[in-house]
């Protein structure tokens, strides 16, 4: 589904991705662990376009897309989650929605505002509500429900459980289990090794813009030195 | 002051106040989405007028051939700005600032020649709306179609609101002012967006420009009088807020209506003429509204600008050797040359100390000035009316003229280095026309539209060679001392604070005092020039403050290049050398030189030096 | 010995979320603090208020007897306190040596003058701060072309240049290749014992934390939940759950 290999990527001269390589399957979840600034949202932003890479490919739906403009990417089926929620503040949650809207794409399930509101019943009592004046885990919701709007067939979600309240990140991994029942594909990144372990099949792990580790998230388990070294303190 | 006297100028000035507020509200409009302040929207609002003329022509003085011809008038100015979009616009999104601007004002130059051509140079009076006649109100008659256009601009702010708040394209709009990035990331192509938005934006300024032509003759200088007052406007409300935009233009609209109702008032014995005071009450509003609020009535402070990733280069002297060859030519030329070989050569030494100035502020402190004339112009009308109304020696006028228009920068200055960005850009052109304003209205003391004449040099300068020697001289070491000073710590506090204002402050380094005092002694040199122009002409007219003559001075250091110090004098004599040429040869030289910037900008971004010099030394990389 | 730097119930809110809360601790001479903290744990808001970029809603910081909260970056800075940036801010379009002498002669205030050569004063002054942080050989290089790892040097002799009592680094080393971090951290140490500054500093790379700090205070959602030296706080199960989310 998503194939990235040897990725390099700059922050103006900062070289902070050095040669990334890692893979999502259909219907994987996958999650991409490190501590703040491994390099995670730069290998998500480099994928989606929005950082374009130095160096390296990236495949999608059997397509190179290194190259192309992010709203080609998105129209893909690769949707974006940032880190930072990007909400549009000055808009209602329904019109938050309504930006995210494309057509519905063949063997993909489609999302209507219905749909997306039985998966997160808290937006479903605040339609009118402007994005700036929601909670934190109310935006982090609307801004995965923004990017499901597209009909998506694979999901980067940069650090969906950041910030949030213990209660919520339950409710997040309840939200990207459902995801995965529906066949698609997330890439995640995390720095939260107990909510990955609740939601994904496989984990990398970056450390100063390499990928350290690939494999189970029951290998990962099963290795405290790796998380000592890589993931603690 | 009577009443109903009053209550006329409201009502008038509220009708211009509702085009004043469509032509704002398109440029609040696009400049949200695209992040560009299109220069061209007063010149969209002249196409709109011109336009309505000829369809009403066409279409017949019905009612149905009016508001037909309104409609078709503002679809049509419309696609123009679709042409902009896609023609040029397009091409620059990426590109600094200040060539965005720059390619707009090529397009104001490239329309106003059409303009010209296809409609000539006279004034074109539109006939009276059809259909409507007057109402009376506390016994004054009042044309009814005045009614209906105050009506236009809450409707218009109605529609424009629901656009937004109800449609698909508007949650885009909005989504896109806040976010682009964003936008482009759940997949909605920006191109498209940007288009529809020029579309939309241009229409609103054509609309402006239709409605106005039962009250307001079309003629070719409304392009730059009506994006000076937008640029007002803009200011007072806030970029990008169209709230903001209505509201400012009611103020303005009211506290003029409120000057000219006044009429004049005996005062403790003073006659005080409130008619002529509406520039001061536009310019005391906005300088109000600036210290209370630096974004405008409802604008937001902006973002932090966009990192663009580019680096400004340093500066280097220019060689000796360089500047030796360009003394001897200057020297020597004259020598040789006939007697129209002097007098462009003194224009050039006016208006190279006059480009470098604007260089000053422009490149080294990165503050970008829109209507740097008004210090040349302010500086050439100071020395005229020292001479000629306060009877002091030529000498001693040229001398002191400088200082005058130093004064002007000082206070001007003052609001200005409080903004950055385009927002400064904007304010120093509002300066500028209300410089101008004054100057073309005051009659008594500056003789208005006619300029003042017959201000010569003293006897020892009265020959061609001689004055430009001494012009020469004067603009020379205005020139090196200007480059003397780059060099200098205030000078690198300058660079300092464009390259990085955080780090400045955190060295404890004031950089808004040492910008305002950059302000202020480009301002004075730039005074210098006017003061040697105006005497080397013999007259001087409100035309050396116009927004023109600011452009010119922008068009001369973009084309000599923002990187050199060398660039603006280049820039300086190509352009005056140009443009003489051009206007021997061919009627429509404004396009020509529109265009030519327009190719300037989309080949050569760092202008012709700094273009050349990379061309060299890509050439000599590639030998070595 | 008193502390350089005592701050003492520091608190901010952002509209209703509370993003920093009561956070007091101190920094001797000579002493280099870490802040550390999951993404979004109140490090940056804590930083921006000591460094006058942002008003506290409440809370005292003391910098010799004066509380330098909600005064501005200038006048901090003429206090004593030098800054290095998270993302560096540089003159770019001036050369390496020029950036040090622009602090320099902002420290002597003599930057109003018009026709004297920037050139002429403080060069060596200039060139021996180079010297301390190693970019003497790079000193006539434009700013805006250094790799990243130099530039965190050149923010350094310039943070230096105003003889400061405090260190402000956030983020000092963001960006660079696992190697410069340490090196750079240790020229930091050893500069700020050999002249009694007391250095604050963010960082995320652990290595670096642990190999250089002398003492660590931990935020997380605003609030402090732990602080000491190193081994201390490596052992404090506290740390370990915000750190591994519960799992270790």
């Amino acid at each position: 589904m998503l194939s990235v290999k040897n990725l390099h990527a700059y922050y103006g001269r900062a070289h902070i991705l050095q040669g990334v390589s890692l893979e999502a399957k259909a219907g994987e979840v996958v999650a991409l662990l490190g501590r703040n600034g491994a390099g995670k949202s730069t290998a998500m932003k480099a994928i989606m376009g929005l950082l374009p890479p130095a160096e390296g490919e990236v495949s999608f739906a059997g397509r190179r897309i290194e190259r192309l403009a992010p709203y080609r990417i998105a129209r893909l089926g690769l949707g974006y989650v940032p880190e930072e929620r990007r909400i549009f503040t000055e808009l209602t949650v329904l019109e938050n929605l309504e930006v995210g809207r494309q057509m519905p794409r063949p063997g993909v399930p489609a999302w209507t505002e219905t749909r997306l509101f039985a998966l997160f019943p808290n937006l479903a009592r605040l339609r009118e509500r402007p994005g700036g004046l929601m909670s934190g885990g109310e935006q982090q919701m609307l801004t995965i429900a923004r990017t499901l709007m597209g009909n998506p067939s694979c999901v980067l979600l940069d650090e969906p459980s950041e910030g949030l309240a213990p209660v919520v990140v339950e409710q997040m991994a309840h939200s990207i289990r459902a995801l995965k029942a529906e066949g698609l594909s997330v890439l995640l990144s995390e720095q939260n090794l107990h909510f990955s372990r609740a939601v994904a099949d496989r984990a990398y792990i970056i450390e100063k813009g390499q990928i350290r580790f690939g494999g189970s998230m029951a290998e990962l388990a099963a290795d405290a030195s790796l998380r000592e070294q890589y993931l603690s303190v | 002051m009577s009443l109903p006297s009053i209550l006329i100028q409201l009502l008038n000035g509220l009708a211009s106040a509702s085009s004043l507020f469509l032509v704002s509200a398109g440029l609040s409009l696009i400049f949200g989405v695209t992040r560009i302040v299109n220069f061209a929207h007063g010149s969209l609002y002249m196409l709109g007028l011109y336009g309505a003329y000829s369809l009403i022509e066409a279409l017949g003085r019905t009612p149905l051939g009016f508001w037909s011809a309104v409609i078709l008038a503002a679809l049509v100015v419309g696609l123009v700005g679709v042409a902009i979009e896609v023609l040029v616009l397009r091409r620059i999104y990426r590109a600094p600032e200040l060539f965005q601007l720059l390619a707009t004002f090529a397009v104001v130059l490239v329309i106003k020649d059409v303009a010209l051509f296809a409609w000539g140079p006279e004034d074109l009076v539109g006939p009276r709306a059809p259909g409507f006649g007057s109402v009376e109100i506390l016994g004054k008659r009042i044309p009814a179609y005045d009614l209906l256009l105050i009506a236009i601009g809450p409707v218009v702010l109605g529609v424009m609101r629901l656009l937004l708040k109800r449609t698909r394209w508007g949650a885009l709009v909005r989504a896109a002012t806040q976010d682009r990035e964003m936008v482009g990331a759940l997949g909605v192509d920006q191109a498209r967006l940007f288009t529809s938005v020029f579309f939309v934006g241009a229409v609103l300024a054509g609309l402006g420009g239709a409605l106005q032509i039962p009250r307001e003759p079309a003629n070719l200088d409304l392009d730059l009088a009506v994006i000076a007052d937008a640029f007002v406007v803009t200011v007072v409300g806030g970029l990008g807020s169209l709230g903001g935009a209505f509201l400012a233009a009611i103020l303005i609209a009211l506290a003029k209506a409120f000057c000219i109702g006044i009429g004049t008032v005996h005062l403790f014995g003073t006659e005080i003429v409130f008619s002529k005071l509406t520039l001061v009450v536009e310019f005391v509003i906005m300088g109000v509204v600036l210290v209370l609020r630096p974004y405008g009535l409802r604008g937001k402070k902006p973002a932090t600008p966009r990192t663009s990733g580019e680096i400004a280069p340093a500066l280097t002297s220019p060689r000796w050797q360089v500047a030796a060859c360009w003394m001897v030519l200057f020297l020597v030329v004259p020598l040789l040359g006939d007697r129209y070989v002097v007098v462009l050569l003194t224009d050039i030494a006016c208006f190279a100390l006059f480009a470098a100035s604007l260089h000053f502020i422009m490149g080294p402190a990165g503050m970008v000035s829109f209507g740097h004339a008004a210090y040349f112009g302010l500086g050439a009308y100071a020395a005229a009316l020292l001479f000629k109304r306060a009877g002091l020696p030529m000498e001693a006028a040229l001398l002191l003229a400088p200082f005058c228009a130093g004064l002007f920068a000082v206070v001007y200055g003052w609001f200005c280095v409080r903004l950055s960005g385009v927002y400064l850009a904007m304010l120093t052109l509002a300066f500028a026309q209300i410089s101008w304003s004054i100057v073309f209205q005051w009659d008594s003391f500056t003789d208005g539209s006619n300029g003042i004449v017959g201000i010569w040099p003293s006897a020892w300068l009265s020959d061609k060679s001689v004055y430009y020697y001494m012009t020469l001289a004067l603009c020379g070491i205005g020139i090196v001392f200007l480059w003397r000073v780059l060099f200098s710590p205030f000078g690198y506090v300058l660079r300092a604070g464009r390259d990085s204002p955080l780090r400045a402050e955190a060295l404890g380094i004031d950089v808004r005092s040492f910008q305002w005092a950059a302000f202020v002694l480009a301002g004075m040199l730039a005074g210098l020039a006017g003061a040697a122009f105006a005497f080397s002409k013999g007259s001087i007219s409100p035309s050396s403050v116009s927004i023109g003559q600011s452009t010119d001075g922008l068009v001369m250091v973009l084309l000599g290049g923002v990187e050199t110090l060398t660039g603006p004098v280049v820039g300086a004599a190509l352009f005056t050398w140009l443009r003489d040429e051009l206007a021997r040869d061919t009627q429509s030289w404004r396009a020509v030189l529109g265009l030519v910037i327009l190719l300037i900008v989309l080949l050569f971004p760092q202008g012709l030096v700094g273009g050349l010099k990379a061309l060299i030394g890509r050439w000599r990389e590639a030998r070595a | 010995m008193s502390a350089v730097l005592q701050v003492e119930g520091l608190h901010k809110d952002f509209g209703g979320v509370r993003a920093v809360v009561d956070v007091s601790f101190a920094v001797d001479a000579g002493e280099l603090l870490a802040l550390i903290g999951p993404n979004g744990a109140g490090k940056s808001t804590c930083f921006n208020m000591l460094n006058g970029q942002l008003a506290p809603d409440s809370g005292i910081a003391r910098l010799g007897g004066r509380d330098i909260l909600g005064m501005s970056p200038r006048a901090i800075w003429k206090l004593g306190v030098g800054r290095t940036f998270q993302i560096t801010a540089t003159f770019a379009s001036l050369s390496v040596r020029e950036n040090v002498q622009m602090a320099l002669y902002s420290h002597a205030g003599k930057l109003g003058s018009l026709l004297q050569r920037f050139g002429a004063a403080f060069t060596v002054e200039a060139d021996a701060l180079l010297d301390q942080v190693g970019m003497l050989e790079q000193a006539t290089r434009l700013c805006g072309v250094l790799a990243y790892g130099d530039l965190k040097r050149v923010e350094l002799a310039m943070a230096l240049a105003n003889q400061p009592r405090l260190l402000l680094m956030d983020e000092p080393t963001a960006g660079m290749a696992p190697r410069e971090r340490v090196a750079l951290m240790e020229l930091v140490a050893r500069l700020a014992r050999a002249r009694q500054i007391a250095v604050l500093f963010t960082e995320h790379d652990m290595d670096v934390v642990f190999s250089q700090a002398d003492r660590i205070v931990v935020l997380d959602r605003g609030r402090l939940i732990a602080g000491g030296k190193p081994d201390e706080v490596k052992a404090n199960v506290n740390v370990r759950d915000v750190y591994l989310g519960g799992m270790a």
